[in-house]
């Protein structure tokens, strides 16, 4: 007899013995469906977004290469442009800063992002317009073309004319979409395109202004982008200042490196669902092995080895757990189908949803694995039952006690602690941050197991005496033999954790910005106002009935030393202990000048100003002192428009960037800066958003080249972006508590057994249907209280941990929604244990005893 | 076939040594049918799981044509039984997600026969199930169950037979079948049958009686049947 023909024989009578026990070990096996629907609908949608951005690279640059600069190109640059078009490079530019946008018939402002193209822009992909001609008229005449919201917030429409500085511009359509802009964007600046040959006309980029400056090339034959960025990268960020250059290949991979972090974080949480899934499956195939202590005893009277009852019982398992593997990558199937939609604001790309056979592959090998391996910890207990069995039956706790004595099972328990390393490696580029990824899931689950037994032990004690004996007992029903209360708290906390942690995060949040609001006076802002300008603008707002409650002289100006050490010398210094950022040497810094200390800032060390001393003085943000290594005392040299200005550090600060006041890394002695070229950002208050848009075209109607912001518009954006990021987790949120389910169905089936034989003999005993029913809701209620607990707990922590070392502010725990999300958890657990234990109450003792 | 020597059981039961079984001996030849009586608490039942290989002893030994039970490890214990050993079980022990044949083909296709379900199926209507071969456990009456288990103790053709207490769960018209039943196949196939009970009326349809006591083997005796027949060996200590 062949070894095949054995295994086909015990693969009959695996198939044969299961016939009753299909439905619930599938029940037990979908714990880990939607662990395994998450790892492929994240894993699908990441390979979909990156094939997307492989796809589109160019259209997403815009050019085979960009060069990008803070100021304009200087002669060199603009000579070297010059001879790469005349040898054959196509180039085209386009210039973005901000500037307040005036429909003429209305006089509506609102600011806006300006981007004055070239033609030929963008060298590839296509902007989407409405109607769909109007992007390529656009150098036919003085045309805009703008973003949607533009037209709904200053209430005009296509036809209308639009002012941008001092030129007039008709609004001949609305974009539709750009290649490589975030949906999200247009909330924060929306979009406005003309033709750069207008650009000179508007007046609008003055001394001070802040303005972008990119030139997209198309390589000639026989030139790589890479090739290129080789030869002239030296050249382009030896400019001061530097000029940034990217190939395609390069955003390529900082947007595809993007995607994957973020689908390597979602698929941890992915990850430890699916072994919260897992053991969720060994609580229900222990249950499973309970109730096969009988045909096992019988099958090794018949002859059976321990290799051959383990074998059909770990086909039933491994089937059954390919079918939960399955439905899973089903439901991760549709889920990678409804992502793009979800999170289209915040995809750089129109993704192409297409089936990824590798990510559906790889989430149903993980789920079939996971589910076997956590089976089959409890199935070796099934090797060591004696056949004895049969003739003196022992109780099944005593029976699965002595069987679980199996030195196979560290074995068994080994390989799922590697499992967990070598899945977590798969979502990982490096061995460091693969087992990094392992213990973050280790200590997500331990913590979460551990309060799940500390509220499980607890619960012990909340039984008094003087309670009904229907809450006693419920309490009670907690503890029984076979009990899988844990399992239960754990799957059911994981969920509630999720979602409780986003709301208290989105709610610190929300609430940082409303604290800022209320501390800070002044709710318009003016800038970009020229020295000029500066008395004009305060005769406008004074006109208008209403006062500037704060102003700060803005200087531009540029790092030149430190200590004596030039800027050149220090970016070239390669060793690391005296290095300093990049950043902080490069960066134009807008500085101010004034007496007081303000009231967003704290010194944090030396004093303000010493009096007595004719040196410039400067006090520096603790941050960036930090970058650049300075310290009291140091003297720090400034190219202010071309001119040295030597300063001594005397003190650094604490600045809350988030108060709505012109904050500042540098902050000058008075007398220092006072004849440096310098614009003006003003400050008034408003009272009513009316009087704000009144005030608002007053100056610009005066002044086209100031710029407004009003702030209950600015708190309303990043309201609005904030809630389509939340809404982008919630869903993710909602369906990571969607894990919990399966799991509690699994746990609650799993003691239907016991359950049903102590309804009925409370029946039998003289209890009533009512009373019975008052057990399970005690017991069901307490269930979800405690998962709710574990969950809610654990989120307040991470929350706090989010708040402090991520956003670094203050937390304060939000109470309202975790007690929204509790009770409903609570509920849903009641509702599926009343629902799966009515057989209690619908059948008589007798035929359940039978059952039984 | 099968011979017990010096078999000795105990079990600790707290500070305790129980001894259920003391210094029990005998040899069974090929063909016997045989009854195993004695009070509840006697150690019969123990002791068929000693001749059985379903336990070990804590000392002596069994020997099943020749192979030393107490020498094998619990996995070829299990080979040997589904070569050599039938079982008829009190609670008839079917297994309750296989219909009538499923379960007699369960040794054969462990030991991997060819033609399990032929063999089954000739079994069952020798028993008297030829129409009820698909029907569940619990589709059938006690006797009906019984005579399944038989069957399926008989599919494999066993060398001996362990019946612990057959009739017990069925009134005396079926338990007198089910007795008649295994008489003739005893004759039948030749097999030996080794029959547990604490009825001396069905004791007496044997041809040998072995009678326990508190452990020990007090008498070992024909039955009038059995007098016809020379193959008892008692080696019983005082």
């Amino acid at each position: 007899m062949s070894g095949s023909a054995s295994l086909r024989r015990l693969m009959a009578i695996a198939w044969r013995e299961s016939r009753t026990a299909r439905r619930r070990l599938l029940l037990y096996m979908s714990s880990i469906s939607l662990g395994v629907a998450a790892l492929v609908a994240i894993d699908s949608f990441t390979e979909n977004v990156s094939t997307s951005v492989q796809n589109q690279s160019r259209a997403l640059l815009g050019g085979d290469v960009s060069l990008a600069s803070r100021t304009k190109y200087s002669p060199r640059v603009e000579a070297l442009l010059d001879s790469l078009r005349r040898s054959g490079t196509g180039v085209s530019r386009v210039t973005t800063f901000a500037s307040m946008g005036v429909i003429v018939k209305s006089s509506n402002t609102r600011l806006v992002q300006v981007r004055a193209v070239s033609r030929g822009y963008p060298i590839y992909g296509d902007i989407v317009t409405d109607p769909a001609p109007a992007f390529g008229a656009l150098h036919g005449g003085k045309h805009a073309v703008v973003d949607p919201s533009i037209l709904v917030s200053l209430d005009a429409n296509v036809g209308d004319s639009l002012l941008l500085g001092s030129a007039r511009f008709l609004i001949t359509g609305t974009l539709q979409s750009v290649p490589g802009d975030l949906g999200v964007t247009a909330a924060i600046g929306p979009r406005v395109y003309v033709s750069d040959q207008y650009l000179d006309e508007t007046g609008l980029l003055v001394f001070g202004s802040r303005a972008e400056y990119e030139t997209l090339l198309r390589m000639p034959e026989g030139l790589s982008p890479a090739r290129f960025a080789g030869r002239f990268n030296p050249v382009f960020s030896s400019e001061s200042p530097r000029v940034r250059l990217r190939t395609v290949a390069e955003n390529e991979n900082n947007l595809t490196r993007n995607i994957d972090q973020l689908g390597n974080f979602l698929g941890l949480v992915g990850l430890v669902a699916l072994l919260l899934g897992g053991i969720g499956v060994a609580s229900g195939v222990h249950a499973f092995v309970m109730r096969k202590i009988d045909t096992v005893a019988v099958l090794r009277c018949l002859g059976a080895t321990s290799s051959q009852v383990l074998f059909i019982y770990v086909l039933q398992a491994a089937a059954m757990g390919l079918v939960g593997a399955l439905a899973g990558a089903g439901v991760g199937v549709i889920l990678q189908f409804t992502l793009p939609w979800v999170l289209k604001d915040f995809l750089p790309v129109d993704v192409s949803v297409s089936l990824a056979p590798s990510a559906i592959g790889l989430g149903l090998g993980i789920g079939v694995w996971v589910a076997l391996v956590f089976a089959l910890y409890p199935l070796l207990a099934l090797r060591r039952i004696s056949p004895l069995q049969t003739l003196r039956r022992e109780s099944d706790s005593t029976v699965m006690k002595r069987a679980q004595r199996d030195s196979a099972a560290l074995v068994v328990a080994f390989a799922i602690l590697a499992s967990v390393v070598a899945i977590a490696m798969t979502r990982a580029r490096t061995v460091e941050r693969g087992v990094g990824y392992a213990l973050a899931v280790f200590a997500a689950i331990g913590v979460l197991a551990l309060t799940a037994e500390f509220l499980a032990a607890a619960a012990r004690r909340l039984a008094r005496p003087g309670l009904p004996f229907v809450v006693r007992q419920g309490i009670a029903n907690l503890h029984r033999p076979g009990n899988q209360t844990r399992s239960v708290i754990l799957s059911l906390g994981f969920g509630v954790f999720l979602m409780s942690t986003v709301y208290q995060v989105q709610q610190n949040l929300m609430g940082q910005l409303d604290v800022k609001l209320e501390q800070s006076r002044a709710n318009v802002v003016f800038f970009d106002v020229q020295d000029d300008q500066h008395r004009g603008v305060d005769s406008i707002v004074r006109a208008s009935g209403h006062a500037i409650v704060q102003e700060a002289p803005i200087v531009p100006m540029r790092l030149a030393a430190i200590n004596g050490v030039p800027v050149a010398t220090m970016l070239a210094d390669t060793n690391r202990r005296n290095r300093r950022s990049p950043w902080s040497l490069r960066r134009e810094y807008r500085s101010t000048f004034r007496e007081e200390v303000a009231t967003s800032e704290r010194i944090v060390d030396g004093t303000w100003w010493e009096s007595g001393d004719k040196t410039p003085q400067v006090s520096i943000e603790q941050d960036l002192a930090r970058e650049l290594r300075v310290t009291l005392g140091d003297s720090v040299t400034w190219d202010v428009q071309g001119v040295k200005v030597t300063t001594r550090v005397t003190s650094t600060r604490e600045v809350t960037w988030a108060r709505f006041e012109p904050n500042f890394f540098v902050v000058f002695s008075p007398g220092s800066l006072e004849r440096a070229p310098k614009q003006y950002a003003m400050l008034a208050h408003v009272p009513t958003s009316v009087e704000v848009a009144a005030l608002q075209r007053a100056v610009v109607r005066v002044y086209p080249n100031v710029s407004s912001l009003d702030l209950t518009l600015i708190q309303a954006t990043i309201g609005n972006v904030l809630n389509k990021i939340t809404s982008a987790i919630r869903f993710m949120a909602l369906v990571s508590l969607a894990f919990g389910i399966p799991v509690l169905f699994s746990a609650v089936a799993a003691t239907r057994r016991a359950r049903l034989r102590e309804g009925v003999l409370l029946k039998t005993l003289g209890a009533t249907r009512r009373q019975v029913g008052r057990i399970m809701l005690a017991e069901y209620t307490l269930m979800g209280a405690l998962g709710s607990l574990a969950g809610v707990s654990l989120s307040v922590g991470s929350a706090w941990l989010l708040m402090k070392f991520v956003f670094e502010t203050a937390f304060r725990p939000a109470i309202g929604p975790v007690v929204v999300v509790a009770a409903a958890m609570t509920l849903l657990a009641v509702i599926i244990g009343l629902a799966t234990g009515r057989e209690v109450f619908r059948e008589t003792p007798m035929a359940a005893l039978r059952e039984a | 076939m099968l011979a017990a020597i010096n078999l000795t059981k105990e079990y600790q039961s707290g500070d305790h040594r129980l001894t259920v079984l003391r210094d029990v001996s005998f040899t069974i030849d090929q063909g016997s049918f045989i009854a195993i009586v004695g009070p509840s608490g006697s150690g019969k039942t123990t002791l068929l799981g000693l001749l059985a290989g379903l336990d070990t002893p804590s000392r002596g030994t069994v020997r099943l044509d020749d192979a030393d039970l107490a020498m094998m490890d619990e996995d070829a214990r299990a080979r040997l039984r589904g070569e050599k050993v039938g079982f008829v079980f009190q609670s008839f022990q079917l297994i309750p997600t296989l219909t009538a044949i499923e379960n007699v083909q369960v040794p054969l296709e462990l030991r991997g026969e060819d033609g399990a379900a032929d063999r089954a199926r000739d079994v069952l209507q020798r028993v008297g199930l030829g129409d009820r071969l698909d029907h569940f456990p619990t589709q059938l009456s006690g006797g009906e169950q019984q005579r399944v288990a038989i069957a399926r103790a008989f599919a494999n053709r066993p060398r001996i037979l362990f019946a612990d207490e057959p009739t017990g769960n069925l009134d005396s018209d079926t338990g007198t079948r089910i007795v008649e039943l295994l008489e003739s196949l005893n004759r039948e196939s030749g097999s030996t049958i080794v029959l547990v009970t604490h009825d001396l009326g069905l004791a007496g349809r044997t041809r040998r009686i072995i009678r326990l006591s508190d452990g020990v083997v007090v008498s070992d005796e024909p039955t009038d049947a059995g007098r016809q027949t020379s193959d008892v060996r008692v080696a019983a200590r005082a």
